[in-house]
């Protein structure tokens, strides 16, 4: 009855009482819905994790600065870490996997629309759970709040005696929980992708995107287990005495390094494969031409699944491990590079003699071919032990992972946002405001992490609060502060996009890039039911054989 | 999209059941989860600073083991009974499998507190504990929850709710139950046989 007191009618969707239409997103187990709720609810994460970023480069800004607190520091790095993996890049791609895998396989929901549900309330709670530690990790009596051991959380850092009170509990939990979500998600994809295919849809004709989500999330139920498991076993330690990362008695601290980078490593491509997947559909659509090799992109992908298994150890070069795991871990880290070439190749051979159209999405799209192969050349660097031995745990190391997770996934992830928006919101976005968005962003970028580089070349270590002047690290630090607020800038301007249009942005209509995927046969939005009739398919393109029946792809493929 | 309709569309178009792909993603992950515990366990046979050790503590359960892999027979013959419409079959085989499951956890339950109050082996004591109780604790919680979903369908089926068209549904979780036994044949192995 509450409820009903509260409600101001005509106000929110279709005229409904705010408070029903709150109940009914509360309560949905629409694949678009919940689609929508883990991008949004990623979106907020970005801008926190952004915020956090943004603190620890205005520390960095000169030497002796004092803006913030060495403790303060570390929490800001460790929240940093984990909220960006865990609680933007997951959720944001399995939003879109969620929201256009049902779509692009003509489907009407996932295989499981209530366990999508939970999974993405799961993932939700965790997030709130990893922030409810600046008030529950005992902040309240002044015994340090947030968690402050790092995203890694290395053994003996999270022992009790070194990390007392709560903090590192709710990290421990809320990954825990968060990766519960993501399993019970994964699950429903493959069980989507195998057995709710529209007739004609055999495993050769699917898009790309839904291969390769197939693909992230075969790798996500082998991946994030063993994370569960070990911070199962840090409970254990925290909560029942254990002594499984308990050096003082026999256990090894070692151990956690490898069960958490056996994680870490495959995880990077958990979050870069469905990035593959937007530029293999995107690329394609504003080159006019059908993707180059798609046996091959099908078979690269497969493979980088297998081999991204076995390189976890490169994270680990610098403990001190024998000359044959250092020569083994160095030579799977290169082979990994091999079908990742391939993907590159293909995109290429895509656009090579294509009608190339530059509208946003597109330049995302080029701006990620050029960082991912610079990323993927300082990730050789580094996967040769000696070089690694030199630079492993520099800021090198940073510029070079961040390399790959903005210049790569977030530059996908931004080109994926304006191809799809239209089809999510019916509305087209700011191609002006696109532009100012595309290249502030690739200046700050390139601001930020290629000077970033340097310092880690003159030795910079990472995860440091402040440094002594006289280094000449000096100049490269503030250059890199100066790009992060260019950044912020692009940011925001990317926000006030996605805002704006949903309001004034011009009417998209059912298909506005003339693309060839299931998705774009339905109305923007799609209905709840997605398509009146199950489609049937014929080819990898159907709408292409829709629009051109007299010279349908179903002859040649 | 009608108009897409070709000749392939004329040969009956069958997918995979959407329960049994996810209950084989479902054993996927949880087998990651289970290597991740063996591997602690291998790692830190031996490495325990005091005792007690496994060689002086542990007794190998043969009866229990027995009855925990037989029941993966009598679960197995249930889902067979059930398909060719043999209810009163399927009733005493579901019944069976849930009584040899709660006679392995009993089992554990006596070995536990046998370890317990004679050894003063807990999970604080060496890493032999901590590994020992979070290995087979996890199996047992696997047994645990096994055992809960049986007797959830033991249940509709005395309400006659079970019917051969549930069959699926009964071999997704007999699936489940298969693992849950074959894992155990692992730990066995790791806690009984090589760390001993």
């Amino acid at each position: 009855m509450a409820s009903d007191a509260l409600a101001i009618p005509n106000v929110g969707a279709a005229g409904k009482p705010w408070m029903e239409t709150l109940h009914e997103w509360a309560t949905t187990v629409d694949h678009k819905r919940l689609g929508i709720l883990y991008i949004a609810y990623a979106l907020i994460f970005l801008v926190i994790g952004g915020i956090e970023a943004t603190i620890m480069r205005i520390q960095l800004i000169r030497p002796h600065n004092d803006f913030v607190s060495p403790q303060v520091f570390n929490r800001m790095f460790t929240m940093h870490g984990t909220t960006m993996i865990f609680f933007v890049a997951m959720p944001i791609l399995f939003g879109f996997a969620n929201y256009f895998v049902p779509l692009m396989i003509g489907a009407r929901d996932m295989a499981f629309p209530r366990l999508n549900a939970f999974s993405f309330w799961l993932t939700a709670f965790g997030g709130f759970l990893l922030y409810f530690s600046f008030l529950g990790g005992s902040g309240l009596y002044g015994a340090g709040n947030a968690p402050d051991v790092g995203w890694w959380a290395y053994a003996p850092l999270t022992a009790r005696a070194f990390s007392p009170g709560h903090s590192s509990d709710y990290w421990t939990v809320s990954v825990l929980v968060s990766g519960f979500g993501s399993i019970g998600t994964a699950i429903n994809i493959i069980a989507t992708v195998l057995s709710m295919r529209c007739p004609g849809m055999t495993l050769g004709r699917m898009p790309l995107f839904a291969w390769l989500g197939l693909v992230m999330s075969g790798l996500v139920l082998i991946t994030l287990t063993p994370l569960s498991a070990a911070q199962i076993m840090l409970l254990v330690d925290r909560y029942l005495g254990g002594h499984f990362f308990d050096t003082q008695a026999g256990g090894s601290a070692a151990i956690w390094m490898h069960f958490f980078w056996i994680f870490g490593h495959p995880e990077v491509y958990v979050l870069i494969i469905p990035c593959f997947a937007f530029m293999s559909e995107i690329v394609p659509v504003f080159s006019r031409k059908p993707i180059f090799g798609y046996p091959v992109m099908v078979g690269a992908t497969v493979c980088i699944g297998f081999v991204s298994m076995s390189v976890w150890a490169h994270h680990m070069f610098t403990i001190g491990m024998s000359s044959y795991s250092n020569a083994f871990f160095t030579i799977t880290s290169m082979v990994v590079g091999v079908p990742t070439g391939i993907k590159i190749f293909n995109w290429l051979g895509t656009m090579w003699g294509g009608k190339l159209i530059f509208k946003t999405p597109m330049l995302f799209c080029i701006g990620f071919l050029f960082q991912f192969l610079i990323a993927g050349l300082t990730g050789i660097m580094l996967a040769s032990a000696p070089f690694d031995w030199q630079l492993g745990g520099s800021y090198f190391v940073v510029a070079h992972f961040h390399y790959v997770i903005l210049g790569g996934i977030l530059f996908s992830l931004f080109a994926a946002f304006y191809y799809w928006y239209p089809k999510i919101t019916g509305r087209m976005m700011s191609e002006t405001l696109g532009k100012w968005h595309f290249w502030l962003f690739v200046i700050g970028f390139h601001l930020t992490f290629d000077v970033m580089h340097i310092p880690g070349l003159l030795g910079m270590p990472r995860r440091i609060y402040t440094y002594e002047p006289g280094r000449g690290w000096e100049v490269w630090n503030l250059i890199v502060t100066i790009g992060t607020f260019v950044q912020a800038v692009a940011i925001l301007i990317f926000v006030a996009n996605l805002i704006l249009s949903y309001f004034q942005g011009e009417k998209a209509g059912n298909d506005p890039w003339d693309a060839w995927t299931l998705e774009w046969s339905t109305t923007s939005p799609p209905p709840v039911y997605n398509f009146a009739a199950i489609p049937t398919v014929a080819s990898r393109r159907p709408l292409w054989d829709l629009k051109h029946p007299e010279d349908p792809d179903s002859l040649y493929e | 999209m009608s108009a897409i309709a070709n000749p392939v569309t004329q040969t009956p178009w069958t997918l995979p059941y959407r329960g049994k792909v996810a209950m084989a993603c479902l054993i996927i992950a949880e087998s990651a989860i289970f290597t991740i515990f063996v591997v602690a366990y291998l790692f830190y046979i031996g490495k325990s600073l005091s005792g007690p050790t496994p060689r002086e503590v542990l007794e190998v359960p043969v009866f229990f083991t027995i009855c925990l892999l037989s029941s993966s027979l009598t679960v197995h013959f249930a889902a067979k009974s059930l398909e060719h419409g043999k209810r009163g079959a399927f009733l005493f085989l579901w019944l069976l499998t849930i009584i040899l499951g709660g006679l392995f956890l009993f089992g554990t339950g006596q070995e536990w507190h046998r370890l317990i109050y004679e050894h003063g082996l807990t999970v604080s004591t060496n890493l032999f504990g901590t590994t020992y109780y979070s290995l087979v604790g996890l199996h047992a919680f696997h047994v645990t929850v096994g055992l809960l979903m049986l007797t959830v369908v033991l249940l509709f089926a005395l309400a006659g709710r079970v019917g051969t068209e549930q069959t699926k549904r009964v071999e997704v979780l007999s699936m489940y139950w298969h693992f849950v036994d074959a894992v155990w044949v692992v730990v066995f192995t790791v806690v009984y046989v090589l760390g001993r």
